[in-house]
């Protein structure tokens, strides 16, 4: 299908200011868009037309008496379905949230509400965020805009999707392993992953709380540093959001990239690497060595453990955290059971599709009497060594840079059957995910197929400035 | 950790059973198969000596004084309202309007 291209933030507030434009316009084109071609590619799980048009009327109102727009006014966006949202279900892409309406907005959706964003709705993803393809969804598949028969990405393939297919300007997505990285490389838009504990992750429904990032995936580098700009922040509601001030993300883009050190560890260019996206991600380096970026040869020797590592943390922690959906306070619950544990146990059984019981008994084995400090213990450990190499990788370089995906999308069913292959698709995002640090996804060009390609800019704690930065030299680059 | 994890049908019994999950008869291979192809990966960890290095939980601890420590502030202990009940209630499945109402599943 062709993908429509949409306004960018900056044309969105010229054009209200200009009144040339209006937000009610803007949204209604956007859910006649949906309307007419989310039948085929399945990314919003439900519409929020009431909440949007009015927020749409309150900022055409601010715009006709000249008063100052916030950051965000007039903007579409889509919001991942495992966050709240007032007004709207939040299924987790779960049968067993089905009917639940959160009766509160989560603090990222609050911050883009209070920006003037036009919220139009919740967006598909796989279940409990669990997935390398938006395959798991109780839903249905996402099917990826760039080429119909291949997967978004996952696990917010729905966000990437939406951004990609133009029924959105911006949504936010949830990266605990690569869930916005990934996705946004696969579907050629830009995902950011922020920092831990830069966003707050109130009103997140939990997956790996160690590792849950909420963030924005857009058209462009600075969508996303105007959105970023808009979520980060300490929130009293979570106690892991840092007090750290934020920087001016927006501003820092204009900053010349001349003089930064850019990492490029060999452990991110070996076996299973897929060629065409080798030579992308090459070529990208070399444009920012042309850029005046020194280019330095840095070692990161625990990746090869990172898949293995986070499979045992992210499994215990979604096995605990999972634990809450049992029938009696969320959700579905099943009919007539013969006693408690019936309940339990049935209610999970007919709730919750094959991915998720498959990491509840893997979180739970880790966790289990005399599995505990061989897997568990043993993981956080080695965690410990994956977040060192970074810390020291950073001491010489400013930003490290590589692949966002060993491939590019695979086809729909082609690794569904063996979670193995699937999780391998995580090889080069899971890293980042376990050191907390922050990163981007850029695209950098498409394989002779025409399929999208992303490089991946990853950079220190609470650096995210120099990550974008670096990000907008790469994506001028590809003008 | 052995080098090759070997889980039984009897260990993925016990595990669904602590983890409150019902496999059916078909699932119960299936998963063997699964957890022992993800366990057998995952036991490549045991390549590395990870003697004296401390288990990270939380990023914040491997940060130390670099950056400010999360959750060093903490909310004031006063009294603020909470959600509207009436909303909350809205959202569960039976209520009374004042609790939530839940099916006995206890016999006496």
């Amino acid at each position: 299908m062709t993908t429509a291209a949409t306004k960018t933030i900056d044309e969105i507030r010229t054009g209200l200011e200009s009144r040339s434009l209006t937000a009610t316009a803007l949204a209604e084109e956007h859910y006649a868009r949906i309307a007419a071609e989310d039948g085929q590619i399945n990314s919003f799980l439900a519409l929020s037309r009431e909440r949007a048009l009015a927020k749409a009327a309150a900022i055409d109102d601010l715009a006709a008496l000249g008063d100052p727009l916030p950051l965000l006014a007039g903007v579409p966006v889509g919001i991942k379905d495992v966050l709240a949202m007032q007004g709207s279900p939040a299924t987790a892409g779960s049968k067993i949230l089905a009917a639940y309406m959160p009766p509160y907005d989560a603090t990222a959706v609050k911050k883009l509400d209070a920006a003037g964003a036009i919220l139009l709705g919740k967006l598909n993803c796989d279940e409990f965020a669990m997935g390398s393809s938006n395959e798991n969804s109780a839903y249905g598949p996402v099917r990826n805009p760039r080429a119909l028969d291949r997967v978004p990405g996952g696990s917010s393939g729905g966000s990437a999707a939406a951004v990609a297919a133009g029924f959105a300007v911006a949504t936010l997505g949830t990266d605990t392993g690569g869930s916005i990285r990934q996705p946004a490389a696969f579907c050629g838009v830009v995902g950011l992953l922020p920092t831990y504990g830069r966003v707050s992750r109130y009103g997140l429904i939990a997956f790996a709380s160690s590792l849950d990032r909420v963030g924005p995936v857009t058209n462009s580098v600075k969508d996303a540093a105007t959105v970023l700009k808009v979520l980060a922040g300490q929130d009293p509601l979570d106690a892991t959001s840092s007090d750290r001030p934020a920087d001016d993300y927006v501003a820092s883009l204009t900053k010349p990239v001349a003089g930064l050190k850019v990492g490029v560890p060999a452990e991110y260019f070996g076996e299973g690497l897929d060629p065409e996206i080798r030579a992308a991600v090459e070529k990208t380096i070399a444009q920012l060595e042309t850029a005046g970026c020194t280019i330095v040869p840095v070692h990161l020797p625990h990746t090869k453990y990172a898949v293995p590592t986070y499979y045992v943390i992210a499994t215990a922690e979604a096995s605990s955290n999972l634990s809450r959906f049992d029938g009696v306070r969320f959700g579905h619950r099943t009919e007539s059971p013969a006693n408690l544990s019936a309940m339990y146990k049935k209610t999970r059984d007919e709730a919750f599709g094959p991915e998720v019981k498959r990491r509840i008994l893997l979180g739970t084995y880790v966790l289990s009497a005399g599995y505990y400090d061989a897997y568990y213990r043993k993981a956080q450990q080695v965690r410990a060594l994956i977040t060192r190499d970074f810390l020291e990788a950073f001491v010489q370089v400013d930003v490290i840079v590589g692949p966002m995906t060993p491939t590019p999308a695979f086809k729909i069913g082609e690794k569904s059957d063996d979670p193995m292959a699937m999780y391998l698709a995580d090889i080069y995002s899971v890293a980042a995910s376990l050191a907390g640090i922050c990163g981007i996804s850029v695209p950098c060009g498409t394989t002779a197929e025409g399929l999208p390609i992303g490089v991946q800019i990853m950079g220190k704690h609470f650096d995210e400035s120099t990550v974008l930065r670096v990000g907008a030299a790469v994506e001028s680059a590809q003008a | 950790m052995s080098e090759t994890a070997v889980v039984t049908l009897e260990d993925v019994s016990h595990v669904a059973e602590l983890a409150n999950l019902e496999l059916t008869a078909e699932e119960l291979p299936h998963m063997q198969h699964n957890l022992n192809a993800i366990l057998g990966y995952i036991t490549q960890l045991n390549e590395l000596d990870t003697t004296g290095v401390p288990a990270m939980a939380q990023v914040g601890e491997m940060l130390g004084s670099e950056v400010h420590l999360h959750g060093e502030t903490l909310r004031p202990d006063a009294i603020k309202p909470s959600l509207d009940r009436a909303a909350v209630m809205a959202a569960a499945p039976e209520t009374d309007g004042k609790f939530f109402k839940v099916p006995k599943v206890i016999e006496r």
